[in-house]
């Protein structure tokens, strides 16, 4: 590629953000007020020291990884438990039906609405509970991980993980199952050595889709009490102090761990996944 | 040659019974006996039942009516001794070709060394051997029927079920692979079971042709071909078979259309 055609896409990349940019600085510069809109140079300065102290709540990048691991405990339990669900209820229709008029009932509450319920079942209890964990280091970790936050974020990656590995399932051509069948497959190699590859694509894609959704699901986990650290808390703490420019700092790393994560299963789909483009 | 009855298809019948409660006769009333190391084709009208008898031998649809018996023993699932070829595109399309061919055997628990051998020489039988490492989708239409025959022979199958294994080929492949078809089956002694609706197909391949009717499919007629292979399409013979069948399915299909209108028709 040229070296004008490369700048050129760069360009076209970057228009828009920057233009982004340069109207907030405008606008900061013209409201000289940093609660309601604090300068681009200070939240940059910001985002460039994640390791300092904020608001005494510890440096930016503790609290991502604190949320990150929340994230990723409520997310793995969704996925270990949707998957192989979905698969079942898209493979038996008797299971589908069983299940599915049930499950629909809950997909549409928010989150958000069950956190009454989750606090009144869970409290404050946390994963150094269940592991009767109660001082040390590894009681800090574990303490941080409270069963409330864990469900709420759960609830959220649930569902796209199930309906997409029933679709999945769903999508799988009669004639692949007949003929695993008439060469002899097992109802465990149907399910292994079948349905599962033929489905992975859609389940992915379920996946990518499930963790915007956890992610999304962060600073509602992370308002509820008991919660002393993570983005989402350090955003609403930042919001009583009226520290605006850590309230974004907060949301910008919001924003850029959930593009990264999904950009890391679009990388995925386009390596593993080739022959679902090449295949009619 | 002894007179041993491999199959056995005894007042054999399919209803299907769909969603909203009415019922649609597939099949009826089908009587076949097949030989060890025959070659039967069953010709029929689009529709007539032809893959749902396939099926029902395969022991992949429950069968209604009367049984099918193999060897003596009743078939209520499918089983490795009886291999299928579909028309449609089979292929596991995240395996490459030599995974695919091996799929039988890895089934059956053959360790992975063994059935890579075995699906290699087998791949060797159509020349598909350069292939072996390629993905499905990289392949021609023609070479993906000719994996999903010798994937069905790699599981070292007694009878071979095809269903218009050929129909989505064009016509030169199409021959190409019918005479493949026969060098494999001539080497192989395999006993086939062959659905098309073509019937210079049928007169190509088979010992004997067996002609249904439209759905619900019966037999109505058995021809013996009794022309020696490698068979000429300009042979006299020839034409005087493909004239007989294509005269008794036009009685059929007239028939068939003053009973119920049009036979595209569900008369159900
Ligand atoms: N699973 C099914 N449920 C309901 N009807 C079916 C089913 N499978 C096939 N049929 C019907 O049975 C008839 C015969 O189908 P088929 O055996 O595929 O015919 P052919 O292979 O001769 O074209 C058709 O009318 C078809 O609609
Ligand atoms: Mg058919």
């Amino acid at each position: 590629m040229a070296l004008k055609t490369i700048l050129t896409r760069i360009g076209t990349y970057l228009l828009v953000p920057l233009l982004f940019l340069l109207l907030w600085g405008l606008a900061a510069s013209h409201l000289n007020n940093e609660v309601i809109l604090p300068g681009v140079g200070q939240v940059t300065a910001l985002l460039l020291r994640p390791t300092e102290n904020l608001i005494s709540m510890g440096s930016l990048a503790v609290n991502v990884a604190v949320s990150l691991a929340r994230v990723l405990a409520g997310y793995l339990l969704a996925v270990a438990l949707a998957v192989p669900l979905g698969v079942i209820m898209g493979y038996y229709g008797t299971v589908f039906r069983f299940l599915n008029g049930f499950l629909a009932l809950f997909r549409p509450i928010p989150p958000l609405a069950w956190v009454p319920l989750v606090l009144a079942w869970f409290g404050v209890a946390s994963l150094a509970t269940l592991f009767d964990v109660q001082r040390g280091t590894a009681y800090l970790y574990l303490n941080n991980l409270k069963f409330s936050m864990i469900f709420i974020i759960f609830i959220g990656a649930f569902y796209p993980v199930l309906t997409s590995a029933i679709h999945g399932v769903n999508g799988v051509r009669r004639t692949l199952l007949d003929s695993a069948r008439v060469l002899g497959a097992s109802e465990g190699d149907i399910f292994r050595k079948i349905l599962l590859p033929a489905s992975f694509p859609a389940i992915v894609n379920g996946m990518r889709i499930g963790l915007g959704v956890a992610w999304m699901c962060l600073v509602s986990a992370e308002m509820l009490p008991g919660s002393l650290s993570g983005v989402g808390y350090l955003i609403t703490h930042a919001y009583t102090l009226a520290r605006t420019d850590i309230v974004i700092v907060g949301m910008v790393s919001i924003g850029v761990v959930g593009a990264l994560l999904d950009l890391f299963f679009r990388v995925i789909e386009e390596r593993k996944f080739a022959w679902t483009r090449l295949t009619r | 040659m002894t007179n041993d009855y491999i199959l056995h298809l005894e007042g054999v019948g399919k209803t299907f019974q769909t969603k909203n409660g009415k019922s649609i006769k597939a099949v009826q009333q089908v009587d076949l006996d097949v030989r060890e190391n025959d070659f039967v084709c069953i010709v029929g009208p689009s529709g007539c039942g032809k893959s749902t008898l396939l099926r029902m031998v395969s022991g992949l649809e429950p069968i209604t009516f009367g049984q099918v018996v193999y060897h003596g023993q009743e078939i209520t699932r499918p089983r490795k001794e009886i291999g299928m070829v579909f028309q449609e595109y089979s292929l596991l399309p995240w395996r490459t070709v030599i995974d695919n061919v091996a799929l039988g055997p890895e089934f059956a628990g053959i360790s992975k060394k063994e059935r890579e051998t075995r699906a290699m020489n087998y791949l060797r039988l159509v020349g598909m051997e350069a292939f072996a490492r390629a993905h499905p989708h990289e392949l021609s239409g023609g070479m993906r029927q000719r994996v999903a025959i010798v994937r069905a022979l790699a599981n070292d199958p007694d009878l071979l079920l095809m269903d218009e294994p050929f129909g989505a080929l064009d016509a030169h492949t199409r021959i190409l692979l019918q005479k493949e078809l026969l060098r494999i089956w001539e080497q192989h002694r395999k006993t086939v079971l062959f659905v098309t609706h073509g019937v210079d197909e049928a007169i190509y391949l088979a010992d004997r042709i067996v002609v249904m009717s439209a759905r619900p499919g019966r037999i109505i007629e058995t021809i013996l071909v009794e022309m020696d292979r490698p068979r000429e399409r300009s042979h006299p013979r020839y034409g005087h078979l493909a004239e007989q069948i294509l005269a008794i399915l036009e009685k059929e299909a007239a028939q068939n259309f003053s009973k119920n209108g049009n036979i595209l028709e569900e008369p159900f």
